[in-house]
């Protein structure tokens, strides 16, 4: 096997550079043979997007140092070449998609201009021909119009289109290797799949290997011919996908796969109250410019949405990016007041209420957000934060502050975290007061805005766990934001999918998510990457047979 | 696009409206009685009188305010109380050397700060970046008559390079004419290379550790591609940004360096009408000076739309 | 995500600050902060320092080289140079940290409320736009020559054109952060308007006012130095570095000395705040010291 790798990876060690050097990547190795494609797979910190960059020579300079061992591409180590022979490698022998589509292409230059580069660079094609082999490449990785695109500019194109234009980019010079860091995870569900199959079918037309990064074990279990599970620079655990995910050898693997939700509903939770909390009656948000040179046309970010939520229970509102779940959120919290229509909360129509005649009812509906990072106040006690609004209300400052801890303690942190500052906690931990801060204010429905989709699967499993327990013991009711299906189905008792901000199905999880009966909830559930996996009991899945039976 | 020019024109009218609005209040709401400060402590009441009536103090202030509107915009920037001569020919008078100068300092601070800001920023922490970053920060600190006298007493004096002082128009040959500009434009220029320098250095920084710099390097593009195709275009907008407002400085500057070099271009004419108490002088001065600064920010907005197709909208 | 590469950078340059390198970039911002704090000493203990009275004039010792009983030599009125240089800090300082002060005053409250209040931001930022396009030391001249040369006038003179800096500034700061979730959800807790501004928006403005501060402090000093140079500063019976330069430009050839000393105190003087801005910006403002780091 080792005469066909492709790229030989052999005991890498990467560190930081500078005097006192940390290590990154702990003597590595693992090796793609043609045509192959090998999955890295790991949490944030795990040391795979080095292990990228590293391959690649790409490793920022003043802040990494590849330290010892090899990469043989072909047989040529690539940490011995020269930085000639490196830019005369990329792109023709190996190539690489990234993350972010939206700022991986330069906004200055036309995308045709782009691609043309690499021509104009690595080959001897007469100028004259590199607009048509560009075109061809733009027909291949199926965007229309390819003569209209050559001279577009990215930011006149959608996410997916951008990723397209990396792919025909990285691929026009048929490389040996291509390295994809998580080239599909700032996308939407149903624009990922695309991707995935455009990725492999040019894979197969060119024989290419595959360096596949990411951290979602369903696109793993759907593209990866073999896997390499990282934790904190080693590779812990190596094999063939389906033996890795039927039968993981390592406690890691085992907690990595555990922690991935799946996509059966859990069952189906009988109705404690019938108090309706938070109900909205056609609501709809419209954003309008009224600039005196026109400007955009009004857009409806959300339209006639009528939900309603009963105490203890959790709704879930899913949908892709643009689809308005978000601008729900908001405008049931009132951050942004909408156009029309009603909200109630335990029956007082908060949608017309001016600010000050708004904020008792304020403490009735709080919010969590997505990036813990931002969410806290960096110059703000944990305490503090969590202590502000119940002082608002006229708690006494040191009664607040009692309770804060309190809180603390309910959400899973020490309760002496009260002094200490935002940044000395990790994102699981931040969110975690996150909703103790919401939680304060004791209200009647919690807005969770994709409160665990920044989090690792781990760590987001830990949170669900967290909101799980505190909705049973404090009753509260949950509106959950998610563009996560598999998070959806293992919280929501009922099921909202929003596309171009209109719910287009709305009902019990356990309806919504198995029988779906429009056609554009089936895309998405068709569209969740490893939905043939139940990764948590570690054992192929089919979509079609009865419910099995819930997870641990 | 068009909708772009026409709006960025439009903004920059009520900025030079408020420009206007201000230096006419400055000489109205001043404590005191400003024909008393500006005819000095002998003046005899007649020559108080002769003031005001050439300032139009005595009327009422909306109808002051209108009659120097319509003056204004027709072209007529009032009368030196010295030389009885319109504003606007005392600055005809003197507007070439002025824009010598300026215009031969502005290239060559261009000329000279882009290439460093973008190598230091290429090299972060290396010499070249510790030589740039030291250099601005004394360009800021050492004002420019301190950093004219020294070119004087060490290329002119010492080395006997270049004449102490004088300016000669173009017109009348190069060699005379850059004899005896480049001083002074050296001088001028200091501050603005700093300050270029700096932006550039700063703004080239941020981009380079933009993702599409990184996609530049993994095609293989050379270092130079890299650099001045791909970063420097889309550091493009905070340099020019800051070569607008710092003509600012280039303003104040042209009027210490003139001193200095004994040009006798607007600086000069600025200073005389200090010394005087000329204040129609001063405030003609301040309303085109502060129009050229508006006009010249216009323009770099407007190239902004050709930098960045972003902008056009 | 997004965040897991933050994470992941954010530990990297963690790990690349050893102490090592700390120390060694402290040495530039401490050397700053001796000779400021020496020049504020002098200009404080000015009667004390000074060998001379600043102002007695000597018709015997006109544009004597340096001597013993003259160290920096005379001017052509026959006065003490070195003198008149320690006396002349004692404007530089005074108009420095007035105009720094009174700008954050002002400023700070306008742009604050220009932040937040939509309607108000329009009116202010159109007049702040038209203040900025007028050159600084222009309009400083219009001032002093209409409403009279004191020590006052000057510094108002002086402050006025920086204020526009300060109002943008704190605006920009005050406009992203209301966009941060931190902020949002202290709305959403029933925090209100003023307990916003002043807690969670305030302390944002804090760094990068402390800097911009020194940077007006220096830009300050340098504008009173050319006012006094033009003749639009304070008179010669008030020494101020600008204004002895100015009385020894017509005898620079005889006796450089008269505007190379007050000159290299001046550029001292600017250069060490300028440098104690520079480092504190690296050191309050993390977005902008990451820039310069990594």
């Amino acid at each position: 096997m080792s005469g066909a790798d492709v790229l030989k990876v052999e005991s890498l060690v990467v560190e930081t550079a500078g005097e006192a050097t940390v290590p990154i990547l702990n003597s590595i190795a693992f090796s793609i043979s043609a045509g192959e494609t090998v999955c890295l797979v790991g949490e944030s910190g795990s040391g795979k997007s080095v292990t990228a960059l590293a391959v690649m020579g790409l490793l920022p300079k003043d802040a990494l140092a590849a330290r010892s061992g090899r990469i043989l591409l072909g047989g040529e180590d690539l940490l011995a070449a020269s930085p000639g022979r490196m830019r005369d490698l990329r792109a023709s022998e190996i190539a690489m998609i990234f993350q972010e589509p939206m700022t991986a292409l330069n906004p200055v230059l036309t995308v045709g201009r782009q691609i043309q580069e690499v021509l104009e660079t690595h080959t001897t094609i007469p100028y004259r021909k590199h607009r048509q082999r560009v075109l061809d490449m733009l027909e291949q990785v199926h965007l229309p119009d390819p003569a209209r695109i050559f001279h577009s500019y990215p930011h006149q194109m959608s996410g997916g289109q951008r990723q397209r234009i990396m792919i025909a980019m990285a691929l026009i010079l048929e490389p040996k290797l291509l390295i994809a860091d998580e080239p599909t995870t700032a996308l939407d569900v149903t624009t990922q799949k695309q991707i995935l199959r455009l990725i492999s079918e040019l894979q197969q037309k060119q024989g290419t290997s595959v360096l596949f990064i990411t951290h979602d074990m369903g696109v793993v279990a759907d593209i990866a011919d073999r896997v390499c599970v990282m934790h904190r620079g080693h590779i812990v655990e190596t094999g063939k996908t389906q033996d890795v995910l039927r039968h993981p050898q390592r406690d890691y693997t085992r907690q990595l796969l555990t922690a991935v939700p799946s996509l059966i509903p859990r069952p189906v939770r009988p109705e404690d109250s019938k108090q309706i909390v938070l109900e909205t009656t056609e609501m709809s948000k419209v954003y309008g410019s009224r600039s005196l040179f026109g400007g955009d046309p009004p857009v409806a970010a959300a339209k006639d949405v009528s939900l309603s939520l009963k105490r203890g229970r959790t709704l879930g509102i899913v949908g892709e990016s643009g689809s308005g779940k978000s601008t729900v959120a908001r405008c049931v919290t009132r951050l942004i007041d909408p156009t029309s229509g009603g909200i109630r909360v335990r029956g007082q129509e908060i949608s017309d209420l001016s600010r000050r005649a708004l904020r008792p009812y304020r403490k009735r509906i709080q919010i969590v957000f997505q990036d813990p990072y931002r969410s806290l106040n960096p110059r703000v006690t944990v305490g503090e934060s969590i202590a502000e609004g119940p002082i608002n209300f006229g708690t006494p400052r040191r009664q607040a502050l009692d309770e804060a801890r309190k809180l603390l303690e309910l959400v899973g942190l020490p309760a002496d975290a009260i002094g200490r500052y935002p940044h000395q906690f990790s994102g699981g931990q931040r969110q975690r007061i996150a909703i103790a801060r919401a939680i304060a204010m004791e209200p009647d429905v919690l807005v969770a805005d994709e409160a665990v989709s920044a989090l690792d699967v781990s760590v987001q499993a830990q949170v669900l766990a967290l909101l799980h327990e505190l909705q049973q013991r404090l009753g509260v009711a949950i509106l959950f934001i998610t563009h996560d299906l598999r998070v959806a189905a293992q919280i929501c008792d009922d099921v909202a999918v929003m596309q171009k901000g209109r719910i287009v199905e709305y009902g019990p999880a356990e309806t919504v998510l198995r029988h779906p009966s429009e056609v554009y909830t089936r895309e998405l559930i068709e569209a969740a990457p490893g939905r043939n996996w139940d990764f948590a009991n570690f054992r192929p899945f089919t979509p079609e047979a009865p419910a099995a039976p819930p997870q641990g | 696009m068009l909708s772009y020019i026409l709006r960025r024109i439009l903004a920059a009218i009520p900025v030079m409206g408020v420009v206007a609005l201000f230096v006419f209040l400055l000489l109205r709401i001043t404590p005191g009685d400003p024909a008393a400060i500006i005819a000095g402590d002998m003046a005899t009441p007649e020559q108080l009188e002769r003031i005001r009536a050439s300032l139009g103090l005595n009327q009422p202030i909306t109808v002051q305010f209108f009659t120097w509107i319509g003056q204004l915009l027709s072209g007529d920037l009032g009368t030196s109380l010295i030389s009885q001569t319109p504003v606007t020919t005392l600055i005809g008078q003197r507007l070439e050397p002025t824009l010598s100068l300026a215009l031969v300092a502005i290239t060559l601070s261009i000329l000279i700060a882009v290439p460093a800001g973008v190598m230091a920023a290429w090299r972060h922490g290396g010499f070249i970046d510790n030589l740039v970053m030291s250099g601005s920060v004394l360009g800021f600190s050492i004002p420019v008559f301190v950093i004219g006298y020294m070119l004087i007493q060490l290329f002119a004096i010492d080395l006997g390079l270049f004449p102490v002082q004088g300016f000669r128009s173009i017109f009348s040959g190069i060699g005379p004419f850059a004899e005896r500009i480049v001083l002074p434009a050296f001088t001028l220029s200091t501050i603005y290379i700093a300050l270029i320098a700096r932006m550039t250095r700063a703004s080239m920084l941020d981009v380079l550790g933009e993702d599409y710099i990184r996609t530049a390097r993994a095609k293989g593009l050379t270092e130079r591609l890299v650099l001045f195709r791909h970063a420097l275009r889309n550091a493009a907008v905070p340099i020019l940004t800051v070569i607008g407002t710092g003509f600012a400085f280039m303003i104040s500057g042209v009027v210490v360096t003139e001193s200095v070099f004994n040009l006798p271009g607007l600086g000069r004419l600025t200073v005389d009408a200090i010394l005087a108490r000329d204040y129609p002088v001063i405030q003609g001065l301040i309303l085109l000076t502060s129009f050229i600064y508006v006009a010249v920010n216009l323009l770099i907005d407007l190239s902004y739309a050709f930098l960045d197709p972003r902008i056009r909208y | 995500m997004a965040i897991h590469l933050k994470e992941e950078t954010e530990a990297f340059s963690r790990w690349r600050m050893p102490a090592l390198r700390f120390r060694r970039r402290l040495i530039v911002p401490v050397a700053a902060g001796l000779c400021l704090a020496a020049l504020v000493v002098m200009a404080v203990f000015a009667p004390y320092l000074a060998p001379h009275d600043p102002l007695a004039m000597l018709p015997a010792q006109r544009l004597k080289p340096a001597s013993e009983m003259f160290p920096l030599g005379t001017d052509a009125f026959g006065r003490d140079l070195l003198s008149r240089i320690i006396y002349g800090a004692r404007v530089s300082l005074i108009v420095g940290i007035g105009a720094a002060l009174i700008s954050i005053a002002i400023g700070l409250p306008l742009g604050l409320l220009a932040g937040f209040f939509r309607i108000l931001d329009g009116i202010l930022m159109r007049i702040m736009d038209g203040i900025m396009a007028i050159p600084s030391v222009l309009l400083a001249i219009a001032i002093v020559t209409l409403s009279g040369v004191s020590i006052w006038t000057v510094m108002i003179a002086i402050t006025i054109p920086e204020i526009p800096k300060l109002v943008r500034l704190a605006r920009s700061v005050v406009l992203s952060a209301r966009e941060e979730p931190y902020v949002e959800a202290a709305i959403s807790v029933g925090s209100s308007m003023p307990k916003i501004m002043w807690r969670h928006l305030m302390p944002n403005t804090l760094a990068p006012l402390i800097v911009l501060g020194t940077y007006i402090c220096a830009s300050a000093i340098l504008t009173e130095a050319i006012l006094s140079f033009l003749g639009a500063g304070l008179g010669t019976e008030t020494p101020s570095w600008g204004n002895v330069i100015a009385e020894g430009r017509v005898y620079f050839q005889i006796n450089p000395g008269l505007i190379f000393w007050p000159g290299l105190f001046l550029s001292l003087c600017i250069l060490s705040i300028n440098l104690i801005g520079d480092a504190a910006r690296d050191l309050l403002d993390p977005r902008l010291a990451k820039r310069s780091r990594l």
